[in-house]
């Protein structure tokens, strides 16, 4: 881990919701919330993880903020760790109000979560999952990131993410029903279907800003001849930026309806769409709050349901998409699942020419938008451009080698990397598998 | 509530309708429903482009619509269907549509009797509830988590009283939602408002709600319990004496409460669903004593059986002296009844049904895509394509048997000991 040649000094960002949150503390709150969650939220493994880190600074390598900050310490993940957690740890919780602000903006905009560095430690110490406790702290001092403190509040009120009413969601899928029947005039999206064998479930924005998704998705679900539903009530959301803001009740709260929408409607198994965070938040963090151990009813992410109805011949490619791909690995589903070898399948089924960029599969760098940083929202896009140069590096890199699109199976690198794709000026074209596979399949002639 | 003392009893089989000769006379025809007596299927059926009806016994209501959806039978037997004409939206009952048309409807609730149908309903992006065509007069920004009174008399829902901009998470936080009960709010604002419930007369109201961001607790009538939780779960009322009881968490552990204090002496890794047997004499819930274990929990004390992966839709019987759940484990679902399992495993099972003395449990299940019913364990020997939950006999010495196969929809009156011997 080298020094930098020089010491760059970042321009504060202003943040209503770090600001007003620091001004409401006193040293007393501040020691009491460290304590309450550090001694009784927090057991054997954060003692483990404290006691077991040698220092060693192996870690700093993975991380991609590092990595675009010219090696600098401050932005390694031990160095975050260090300048948040530990402090709180040494201090015995007598920090003060500016230095829980800093923490807050740290823990909430300097790390995305994506366990790379996990892989890079001799010992295996889990940085995300500290990082996940400093943003715990920082959620009971009340001391959240504007944009993504609204968003957890929007599922607390309607169980999805972008304040979508009771009337909009079914509204939209019968919309996006319509749409499709201009295409294929007896597709059907079955909402509240009990029995069906799979429950479709989408993100927030789904409905709100991608509804060619949801529409998309019918288009596969119909051709492939599915049994499956859409729930018409709240539960239809498996997106969690409670998750990230440490807000674990309303992260269970929000787990709690998605499972028990899956439960009432009788089906075998949940798909979700295209999204790496959700499925974290299903697969393991929010089942696992709850007391699930896995999830009670089986989860497929889209990269493995696309993987199946291709090997299983219920959907055929009718002519491969021609444009050379490239593809990202999602940390959440790569890392966290082990989709990436039938992520590649899928590549290679529907696309001419796949060709790798440089690391990839569990060794990918992160997007820099997941683990609820691009949803910090505007104030940081600087910051998170700045903090992945080694991704347009890397991107530039396979564009060179002829990369014309890049597949982005996770909503949260689909997004990042746009907003990579623009600030670097690449040139990429980003697309969803499921764009591919909905360009390429074979359809019936309207 | 069922009709059934009045329903045809008489052990033998109809053949009601034939769906495969509708699907002869519609572009396509929507997932049937059987009427609880089962004397009627009914589904939705497209004629052309943006043309719906619905199709009872082969016949199809008098009147078209642009579009339908959540085709559902009252308690009563009447048949109900969302409905759209011209942009707007009401609710159709056997295909008469209700004078009142609004901007969208949704969420179809139904009383015990059937008599009270209500409905969500959105008009100029005001949000409000519709009971038998007749919406609340005030309406609220937003509106989530309806509830109605078991005789569907009285309505309820979580509202927002003050308007919100994205992104303004103070004014959120200084609490703009209540609950409105007939359409009138509480005096108090909260942060957050969920899943209420009405006592059984329907004169009280209870619901979770959340102080501030790390408080939660539970109010009655709007008044908050005196002691507040790390996380709070639905509560319910006493079937008599106007206790309130919800699941608490406190310490990272849940247990029972009763109007703010623990009931329970066990705490447990969760606790939902809480239940109050028929004569009110005993509370059941879902919990799990050890993390990834399920199982149910009667007066605090856990069956010695748990499952790895759910446990879900509970019962008591009607002499409140049995419990019977659906628990799964190993990717397949099961039936125990007083803490013992059966020995057959499915890939689905529904809702188990006492019968009326409470000594046989019946229950919907499925295994490899077909439908049957299975008694005290034992696995009725045909199968179908489709098949509604069986419904006990008044004297519980018959079950009916709602089937669907080969598009032939058959109403069945079986003896109970055919199915259990």
């Amino acid at each position: 881990m080298a020094e930098p040649a020089k010491k760059v000094e970042e321009k504060k960002v202003i943040d209503e919701g770090l600001e007003k949150g620091t001004d409401r503390l006193t040293p007393d709150r501040i020691e009491k919330v460290i304590k309450q969650v550090l001694e009784g939220e927090s057991g054997a493994r954060l003692k483990a993880y404290v006691d077991t880190c040698i220092h060693c600074g192996l870690c700093s390598e993975a991380c991609h903020y590092y990595l675009s900050h010219d090696n600098d310490p401050r932005w390694s993940p031990v160095g975050k760790v260090k300048q948040t957690l530990w402090e709180m740890l040494k201090k015995k919780g007598r920090v003060s109000a500016d230095f829980i602000r800093t923490t807050a903006e740290i823990a909430s905009t300097e790390c995305n979560l994506c366990k790379r560095c996990a892989m890079y430690c001799p010992f295996g110490i889990d940085i995300a999952y500290l990082m996940l406790i400093v943003r715990r702290i920082c959620h009971r001092l009340g001391v959240t990131p504007l944009y993504i403190q609204d968003t957890a509040h929007s599922h607390s009120v309607t169980m999805n993410q972008m304040w979508v009413k009771g009337d909009e969601w079914p509204d939209t899928l019968q919309w996006q029903e319509e749409e499709a029947q201009a295409e294929i005039p007896t597709l059907r999206i079955p909402l509240e279907k009990e029995g069906a064998d799979i429950m479709y479930s989408v993100i927030g924005p789904g409905p709100k800003f991608q509804a060619q998704l949801i529409y998309q998705a019918a288009v596969i679900m119909n051709i492939a001849g599915l049994d499956w539903t859409m729930p018409a009530t709240p539960g239809w959301d498996n997106s969690d930026m409670a998750m990230f803001t440490g807000d674990n009740e309303i992260m269970g709260r929000i787990k709690r309806t998605h499972f028990e929408t899956a439960a009432r409607l009788k089906v075998k198994r949940i798909v979700m769409g295209e999204c790496g965070h959700a499925f974290r938040s299903i697969q393991d963090v929010g089942n696992r709050w709850l007391g699930w151990r896995m999830p009670p009813i089986p989860i497929a992410h889209a990269i493995e349901f696309y993987y199946e109805l291709l090997k299983e011949g219920k959907i055929r490619v009718a002519k491969k998409y021609a444009e050379t791909v490239t593809f990202q690995d999602p940390c959440n589903v790569v890392r966290g699942a082990g989709l990436h070898e039938k992520a590649r399948d899928v590549v290679n089924q529907i696309c001419e020419n796949f060709i790798e960029m440089h690391p990839n599969r569990e060794h990918n760098y992160c997007c820099c938008a997941g683990g609820g940083v691009i949803n910090c929202g505007p104030p940081y896009k600087l910051k998170r451009m700045k903090s992945n140069r080694i991704k347009a590096e890397q991107l530039f890199a396979v564009k060179s080698r002829g990369a014309k699109t890049l597949i982005a199976p996770c909503h949260n690198c689909h997004s990042g990397l746009e907003d990579i794709n623009h600030h670097y000026e690449l040139g990429m074209d980003i697309k969803f598998l499921g764009d591919i596979l909905y360009e390429v399949m074979e359809k019936p002639e309207s | 509530m069922h009709y059934s003392s009045e329903w045809d009893w008489e052990v033998g089989e109809k053949s009601v309708a034939d769906i495969n000769q509708w699907k002869t006379k519609f572009n396509w025809i929507e997932e049937p429903h059987a009427s609880p007596n089962g004397e009627q299927v009914a589904a939705i059926v497209n004629l052309s482009e943006g043309e719906f009806n619905v199709c009872v016994n082969g016949q199809l209501w008098q009147n078209v619509f642009d579009k339908i959806w959540y085709l559902r039978f009252a308690p009563d037997g009447r048949l109900t269907a969302l409905v759209s004409e011209m942009g707007e939206w009401t609710v159709a009952v056997d295909g008469v549509a209700w004078e009142n048309k609004f901007g969208y409807v949704w969420d179809t609730r139904f009383s015990q009797d059937g008599r009270n149908i209500v409905v969500a309903v959105q008009q100029d992006m005001q949000y409000c509830l519709a009971r038998n065509g007749k919406p609340w007069e005030n309406t609220y920004q937003n509106l989530t988590c309806m509830a109605i009174s078991p005789d569907g008399k009285r309505t309820a829902a979580s509202v927002q009283t003050s308007p919100l901009t994205e992104g303004d998470i103070f004014t959120f936080q200084q609490g703009i939602y209540t609950a409105a009960v007939d359409g009138a709010a509480w005096d108090k604002n909260f942060v957050n408002v969920w899943n209420m419930a009405f006592s059984p007369d329907g004169q009280s109201v209870a619901a979770e709600v959340r102080l501030n961001l790390y408080d939660y607790t539970i109010a009655v009538n709007g008044e908050p319990w005196g002691h507040t939780f790390d996380c709070v779960w639905e509560p319910i009322f006493h079937p008599d004496n106007g206790g309130v009881f919800a699941p608490v968490r406190a310490g990272g552990k849940w247990t029972l409460a009763k109007d703010g204090d623990p009931v329970w002496d066990r705490k447990f890794v969760q606790l939902w669903h809480q239940m109050f047997s028929p004569d009110g004499k005993k509370m059941a819930a879902v919990v799990a004593p050890k993390y990834g274990k399920w199982t149910m929990a009667v007066e605090g004390r856990p069956w010695s059986i748990a499952f790895d992966e759910m446990i879900s839709e509970a019962i008591f019987s009607p002499d409140s002296t049995r419990l019977a759940a659906v628990g799964k484990s190993n990717g397949k679902y099961s039936v125990a009844v007083d803490g013992t399992l059966w020995k057959n495993s499915f890939d689905m099972v529904w809702k188990p049904v006492f019968s009326p003395d409470s000594r046989h449990v019946a229950a919907k299940v499925e295994n490899e895509g077909r439908y049957t019913i299975a008694v005290d364990d034992r696995i009725w020997k045909e199968s179908y394509e489709a098949v509604w939950d069986p419904v006990f006999s008044p004297e519980g010495d018959r079950l009916l048997l709602r089937t669907l196969d080969n598009g032939n929809y058959v109403r069945r009156i079986i003896p109970l000991n055919k199915l259990t011997r």
